[in-house]
């Protein structure tokens, strides 16, 4: 179990060094730089240019402030952000509760409604039944984010106005941040309706960032209870006279989880790629929408801090996931040690 | 009084190219403490009129007959759940490959205790006691350190001793063994014979083996049936059985034997092969490879005559005289 869990973790290392590369690389590939996007379209002289790069520390070789970056990262600092001079690290965790909560109500969304329809359409399968729901997931999976949101903005926002459609509470509460889940500071925040106003504007996004991962899901929870429900397992826990519940619910569902999981760890990508859109759409003040700003403010270390954090969140979670598998599946266990 | 009695059992499978019987019209009587071997080539609907009576076919599987009865509850019309409370207490059924049958993400106990769980209802202690006498009685070592073991962590035939000790957890009144010495090594199936034979003994249930191993039905069964292309061709003890084969294919099978033919340059076979699907003939099913077929064999389908115990499905048995080796 021991040498499993280190080398999982050494394979990690080639994956950061990877990212960090890359989050360097792209963001000085697109036009511009953090100086002239600043000036925006007041003019500025090549030397006040010149001068503020040398004192954001832009004017050294490429490999110089690779070098810096990789370096201060390994000591645990993040930079700073060029249009707020905050640490990056202080950023991101201020606006990281908005999304991995709003994350984690789209996953839950996904797992409770995916896991039950992907099984179900096994157990269907070939009926009406089989075929619609897979055909509804294809529309799901098939659906992209941005038009998926605004369609539902249109409906539910603004023709039958049933939904707000932007932010993370109503105008009208002011609560403090204690946790900076929104659900949490509400409840303790004790003020009348500010727990139902938050709810009410995370139904939307919910729906939005959940509707591909619920989708995948399905579709894989679907294809994993096949391939176990003919197994020979599958005939002798029948042949014990179990009932269906138990005979798929837990001795199919417990095999087709292996995959089920890795599919579900996977879509924690997915979700953050997911957030920036759904975030942006939905003026919601998470992590997704501080990135996108600070690319089009080309502020280079909030862009190469913040994306190596995402990195380390989604890596962390697939360790988790690896090691979930040796629960759930005692041979990887026995094989690993 | 029989403990499971079936008339006329039939089984079509519904698949694309339209409806194929895989089981067609089969008669079977089992007594307590019956041992009865059904024998047949592969695809011979041995393993598909049990699987029947488990009530364990896919929703493809049409099965129709006059009668299939056990202990009174009538398998053909049972609700699900009477018949789950049947299956695995009182006819319990091991398989082919022992190693596939168990859950790989369950403990062997487990597996067991569940079963004892289900039907018998004893608390948490009873069941780790019982489970622990199941894993002495199938001839386990060490069962109390056995029961936390995982099926990849034991043998083959380790495994289809788990899967006979899950089987009689309940004390059944029949076990249905489907070739559960197919997969495994040939030392250890006479092992697992003999642990059936003995259990059989003891217990005094009836045991149905399907095999299509001739030496294994010799040294088991007291009655044996014989299968070719989803109908039954013969019944009859196993001596009459081994020493006057009345169907040409039963007759045929038994000149196949090595032992019986140490004299011969050639071992003998059957010619050509089991009708499929598409090409059944209009006669007796076994006519076109038959060394004793005349013309009414091709025009009309035997009926199986019984007497007694014996059944037949042959318009010109063998004389017990020529058995045309």
């Amino acid at each position: 179990m021991f040498s499993f869990v280190i080398r999982r973790v050494a394979l990690l290392i080639p994956i950061f060094f990877g990212v960090t590369l890359v989050s360097f690389g792209f963001i000085r590939m697109l036009p511009g730089d953090p100086v002239a996007a600043l000036a925006g379209e007041r003019d500025m002289t090549p030397e006040r240019h010149a001068e503020m790069m040398a004192r954001l520390g832009l004017d050294k070789p490429a490999w110089e402030q690779y070098f810096d970056y990789v370096w201060k990262l390994l000591h645990g600092d993040f930079g700073t952000s060029v249009l707020t001079n905050r640490p990056v690290l202080d950023e991101f965790l201020e606006l990281f509760p908005a999304t991995l909560e709003l994350g984690m109500a789209a996953m839950l969304l996904a797992i409770i409604i995916g896991l039950p329809i992907g099984i179900f359409a096994a157990i269907k399968r070939g009926t009406i039944y089989d075929q619609g729901i897979m055909g509804l997931s294809l529309i799901g999976y098939s659906m992209p984010i941005f038009w998926w949101g605004l369609l539902l903005i249109i409906l539910f926002g603004g023709i039958w106005g049933l939904t707000p459609i932007s932010g993370r509470i109503s105008y009208l509460f002011d609560v403090e941040t204690v946790t900076g889940f929104l659900l949490i500071d509400t409840l303790l925040s004790g003020e009348e309706g500010a727990f139902a106003s938050a709810v009410h504007h995370m139904i939307l996004p919910t729906i939005v960032l959940g509707t591909i991962p619920l989708a995948i899901i399905a579709r894989q929870t679907r294809s994993a209870m096949l391939e176990v429900l003919s197994e020979d397992y599958v005939r002798t826990a029948r042949a014990k006279g179990l009932s269906p519940l138990r005979v798929y619910g837990l001795h199919a569902l417990r095999n087709a989880m292996i995959t089920v999981i890795t599919v579900i760890g996977l879509q924690v990508g997915t979700l953050m790629a997911g957030a920036i859109l759904t975030e942006t759409i939905f003026s919601w003040p998470g992590i997704g929408k501080w990135i996108i700003f600070s690319v089009f403010s080309r502020d280079y270390y909030a862009v190469q801090g913040g994306l190596v954090l995402i990195a380390m969140i989604i890596m962390s979670v697939n360790l988790v996931v690896d090691l979930l598998y040796g629960l759930i599946n005692p041979r990887i266990m026995h094989t690993n040690s | 009084m029989s403990l499971l009695e079936i008339r006329n059992l039939c089984v079509d499978f519904e698949t694309v190219s339209g409806s194929f019987r895989a089981v067609d019209g089969v008669d079977l009587d089992i007594r307590e403490t019956d041992i009865l071997s059904i024998v047949g080539e592969s695809g011979s609907g041995k393993s598909v009129s049990m699987l029947a009576v488990m009530g364990l076919l896919p929703w493809t599987a049409k099965i129709t007959a006059d009668k299939m009865e056990f202990e009174g509850h009538n398998l053909l019309t049972i609700s699900n759940k009477a018949r789950r409370n049947i299956i695995g207490r009182d006819i319990a059924m091991i398989f082919q490959e022992p190693m596939s049958s168990l859950n790989p993400c369950f403990t062997v106990g487990f597996q067991i205790a569940e079963t004892l769980k289900q039907h018998l209802h004893l608390d948490r202690k009873a069941r780790r006691k019982r489970t622990i006498e199941l894993l002495d009685l199938v001839g386990i070592p060490a069962p109390e350190e056995r029961i936390r073991a995982f099926p990849h962590q034991l043998s083959g035939g380790m495994c289809q001793r788990i899967m006979i000790a899950m089987a009689i957890a309940c004390y059944p009144k029949l076990l249905i063994a489907d070739e559960p010495t197919t997969a495994l090594d040939v030392t250890i199936q006479a092992q697992i014979i003999d642990l059936l034979v003995n259990l059989q003994n003891e217990t005094g249930m009836a045991l149905v083996l399907i095999t299509h191993d001739m030496g294994v039905v010799a040294e088991t069964a007291k009655r044996v049936i014989v299968m070719y292309a989803g109908q039954q061709v013969e019944q009859q003890e196993v001596e009459g059985l081994f020493n006057s084969p009345r169907h040409p294919y039963t007759n045929a099978l038994l000149n196949a034997l090595p032992e019986r033919s140490l004299d011969l340059d050639r071992l003998p076979t059957i010619e050509g092969v089991v009708p499929g699907a598409g090409d059944r003939p209009d006669g007796c099913l076994f006519s076109p490879r038959c060394k004793f077929v005349q013309d009414d064999c091709r025009a009309n389908i035997p009926p199986l005559k019984s007497t007694g115990v014996n059944a037949l499905r042959c318009f010109h048995p063998v004389d017990p005289g020529n058995l045309g080796i």
